[in-house]
């Protein structure tokens, strides 16, 4: 990899990007697999044998697991070591984070507490803050949570009533107000709590210790999954918060709130991936047990299908979050100088607020895919509660609707996109017409030719295209009201998703060609031609649904035109390729890809 | 004192075993490697031992016979704890080339005894700890279930048929554990994975021992074959196969 190689968030959307410049999970170094087989160690030792007690939400048993891990060192893997971190990079703490993703519950618990329980003290607290709250989060012997939403401002944010005034000695904020759905507040020591002071327009943010007077918990909530993770509602009563527990500047809340959800949506793309692993080894071994017709379900080639998808859908999310990652640490590295690394951290999570919001989307998507293929695969016992197949069935849930649900988040890939074009951090506007002036002399279809790279390279060429077309005539037509027309918003985001993924993996696969032998990589090849195949006609179908809803005339038929040329692709023989790609899962009976 | 622990690299007991060239050669390909479990337990021991305060033991030294990919194991001995390692730059081809390479290291060290598990999770040897207790010229026990350092003694339990045997020994001497040394492994924790890297690993040359065998074949266990089932009222059919087929009364 070019260390020096500037890397800008969401670029993707109108610039190539080659193998050699990203970073692929089959890089990580000795120290990276340790901390992972830690991590591994830690759930197979003291979460997995306590499933059930977890989910009964046994009095005290989340709080100590989470102590435990802390022992370990596994709460502060990315703090600065004069916090008692260990000042790993942030490939690293996505890589803890997706083990510890199998971990139903206690993974929330524990990416709760790391993440937007730690981390909002990190990047927005002052030296004061920093030593008296980081070291009691780092060791665990404190328990962190984040209160944002309250019942009439969920996806709305900013919408919260939750006020703070200054009592008359200056020396506190008086918070009121209701906060809900709040991860760990059962058990927290500390919360960040998000308030407007006075009569402001805009959120603040101040560090609340449980034991401050004037803060009510109600009992926990009964949910559908996670049912282990405390979830309460908070009532905040006159509850005096002292002012140097003011988080950052005042009015500085929402802009808070928002960087440390993008921080939050990336580090969910890696907490799937560890369930979605889980699952699909719960799958695979299954199918090489049961027998029926006297054979093995895995022999089955509805099975196989199913599992190769499985396979698949976590290969390609795997790919880009890492990628994505890796783009972090690059950004923070080339960007540190005349910053602190904190500020510089949470500038890259908001420099890839793209990326964060795709893979929140798709890793969410695809793990209630894996998850859901799990139950169907397990069949009746599949819908019993005596193993854990329901357990992930339910638990995954929610990653589709918390760190902003998934509805928010594709409209904020798009919205992203066009303001990062319209302030000019890359040429969005100017590709995107060029996209689709080309479009007048495009005849015919555009069959990619050439090796493997260069055809599958031609197709994501082809997928960009679509998406800057899309994104230049719907910008012409609505303007400023293009925000209103979601569905085409929706259409539109759901393209750049499937480019980003789809560039990603095949630029893995292109990378592992050194690291694997010519024998080994077929399979990882036939992991992209199933996916980018697929994709394409997925693309095609979202162009035409975006096409057919807006354009008229002349324009709707070049982009019909332009559509179905940029998706014609070779045909792939996909059920021989899903055989094979389930076929060396079977074997290993594991997911070892 | 000083504490060497012998170490194992050994397939994860969850791998699928294979062969390769005619059933002779193991099929290594994606197979993890971890610290054979019973010298896992040697290895907690040790550093039990090392953090009693009451105790002698000052240094725990993990020691192995293996070529460059055993150090990410040797590399997860020291995130554990021990002090530094050792590496004898070797295939660990039989237990007696191991043996004889491991002594040709220890004659020259300086210890008050060293731990070996009592067999491994590959091969189930059950050899390597009495051979070099032999090369050695030193006593041994096996199947040694706890260890107490007292002073300059050291006090060994073994677990033996229906009760326990407690032995006092001079050092030095060469401990062959078994389970119950210790009960659990232990998890590197982060500050571990982190020191191990700053820490030691000595690569030593390997001595001449000579190879006395060699793998011909290996055989996986047959497939089971289906469950037969049985009527419940048919004691006669039951008894016939448990007599005829299985052979088991």
């Amino acid at each position: 990899m070019e260390k020096n190689k500037k890397v800008t968030g969401g670029e993707f959307i109108v610039k190539e990007t080659e193998a050699k410049d990203i970073f692929i999970p089959e890089e990580f170094d000795e120290e990276q697999k340790m901390i992972a087989q830690t991590c591994r160690d830690f759930l197979d030792t003291e979460v997995f044998p306590n499933l059930d007690r977890i989910d009964q939400q046994e009095e005290g048993l989340m709080a100590e697991l989470l102590t435990k891990a802390g022992e370990l060192g596994l709460l502060s893997i990315s703090l600065p070591e004069k916090y008692d971190g260990f000042d790993q990079s942030f490939v690293t703490s996505m890589l803890a984070g997706d083990v510890m993703g199998a971990g139903y519950s206690f993974a929330v618990a524990y990416s709760c507490h790391t993440g937007i329980g730690t981390l909002p003290i990190l990047y927005y607290g002052n030296d004061q803050q920093k030593d008296k709250y980081l070291p009691k989060l780092a060791s665990g012997e404190w328990k962190g949570a984040y209160a944002l939403t309250e019942p009439g401002a969920g996806s709305d944010a900013n919408a919260g009533k939750t006020n703070a005034i200054l009592s008359e000695d200056g020396k506190h904020y008086l918070l009121n107000g209701q906060k809900m759905w709040i991860t760990n507040s059962g058990f927290a020591d500390i919360i960040t709590v998000f308030a407007k002071i006075d009569n402001d327009r805009v959120l603040s943010a101040f560090i609340v210790e449980c034991n401050f007077p004037g803060i009510v918990f109600n009992p926990e909530e009964k949910k559908m999954g996670i049912k282990g993770s405390s979830t309460r509602q908070i009532f905040f009563n006159d509850c005096k918060v002292p002012v140097e527990n003011l988080l950052g500047n005042r009015g500085q809340g929402f802009r808070i709130a928002l960087n440390i959800l993008h921080m939050g949506r990336i580090k969910l793309g890696g907490n799937v991936l560890g369930a979605a692993k889980y699952a699909i080894n719960q799958s695979v071994q299954y199918a090489n047990e049961r027998k029926q017709f006297g054979l093995l379900i895995s022999t089955f080639g509805s099975i196989k299908h199913k599992l190769a998808e499985q396979v698949i859908n976590n290969f390609v999310t795997e790919s880009a979050v890492f990628r994505a990652s890796h783009n972090i640490d690059q950004y923070v590295e080339q960007n540190l100088e005349g910053n602190t690394k904190e500020k510089t951290t949470i500038d890259a999570f908001a420099q890839f607020a793209v990326e964060a919001a795709v893979l929140k989307v798709f890793g969410s998507e695809v793990l209630d895919y894996i998850v859901d293929d799990n139950v169907q695969i397990h069949g009746g016992m599949g819908y019993s509660a005596e193993l854990d197949v329901d357990r992930g069935y339910r638990d995954s849930r929610i990653n589709r609707i918390f760190e902003g649900t998934n509805e928010i988040n594709k409209i904020l890939v798009v919205d992203t996109v066009l303001k990062r074009g319209a302030k000019g951090y890359f040429d969005l506007f100017g590709e995107a017409e060029k996209a689709y002036k080309e479009l007048v002399n495009l005849s015919g279809t555009a069959e990619p030719e050439g090796d493997f790279y260069t055809e599958k390279k031609q197709i994501i060429r082809n997928f960009r295209k679509i998406a800057l077309f899309l994104i230049h005539t719907a910008s012409e037509k609505f303007q400023r009201k293009l925000v209103y027309e979601q569905e085409i918003l929706n259409n539109i985001a759901d393209i750049i998703m499937l480019l980003y993924v789809s560039e990603s993996s095949l630029l893995r696969v292109e990378k592992l060609e050194n690291i694997k032998d010519a024998e080994q990589i077929k399979v990882y090849k036939d992991i992209i031609d199933v996916f980018v195949y697929d994709a394409s006609g997925k693309i095609s179908k979202f162009a035409k649904d975006a096409i057919y809803s807006f354009a008229e005339g002349e324009v709707k038929d070049l982009l019909v035109k332009g559509t179905n040329c940029y998706t014609a692709i070779n045909g792939v023989n996909t059920k021989e390729a899903r055989r094979r790609i389930a076929d060396k899962l079977i074997e290993d009976n594991k997911y070892n890809f | 004192m000083r504490i060497f622990v012998c170490l194992g690299n050994v397939p994860d007991t969850t791998t699928k075993v294979t062969f390769t060239e005619n059933n002779s050669v193991f099929n290594n390909t994606g197979v993890q490697w971890i610290i054979n479990p019973w010298d896992e337990l040697a290895l907690t021991r040790a550093m039990e031992l090392k953090e009693d305060t009451g105790s002698l033991v000052e240094k725990v030294t993990v020691i192995t016979v293996g070529t460059k990919s055993a150090e990410p194991t040797i590399r997860k001995a020291l995130a554990i704890g021990a002090d530094d390692a050792i590496r004898i730059d070797a295939e660990p081809t039989d237990a007696y080339a191991v043996a004889a390479k491991l002594a040709d290291v220890l004659k020259d060290e300086d210890f008050g005894f060293v731990m070996c598990g009592i067999e491994s999770c590959d091969y189930n040897g059950f050899a390597v700890g009495g051979m070099l207790s032999e090369f050695l010229n030193l006593p041994s026990v096996s199947a040694v279930s706890g260890i107490e350092v007292e002073g300059e003694k050291v006090s060994v339990s073994r677990t033996i048929d229906g009760g326990k045997e407690i032995m006092s020994i001079d050092t030095p001497f060469v401990a062959i554990v078994q389970k119950g040394i210790s009960i659990e492994p232990r998890i590197p924790a982060m500050r571990g994975i982190m020191m191990a890297r700053k820490k030691p690993l000595n690569v030593v040359e390997a001595s001449n021992a000579e190879i006395l065998t060699n793998h011909k074949s290996f055989e996986l266990p047959q497939p089971k074959p289906p469950c037969k089932m049985i009527d419940p009222e048919n004691v006669k059919e039951l008894f016939d196969l448990l007599q005829k087929e299985a052979k088991v009364i």
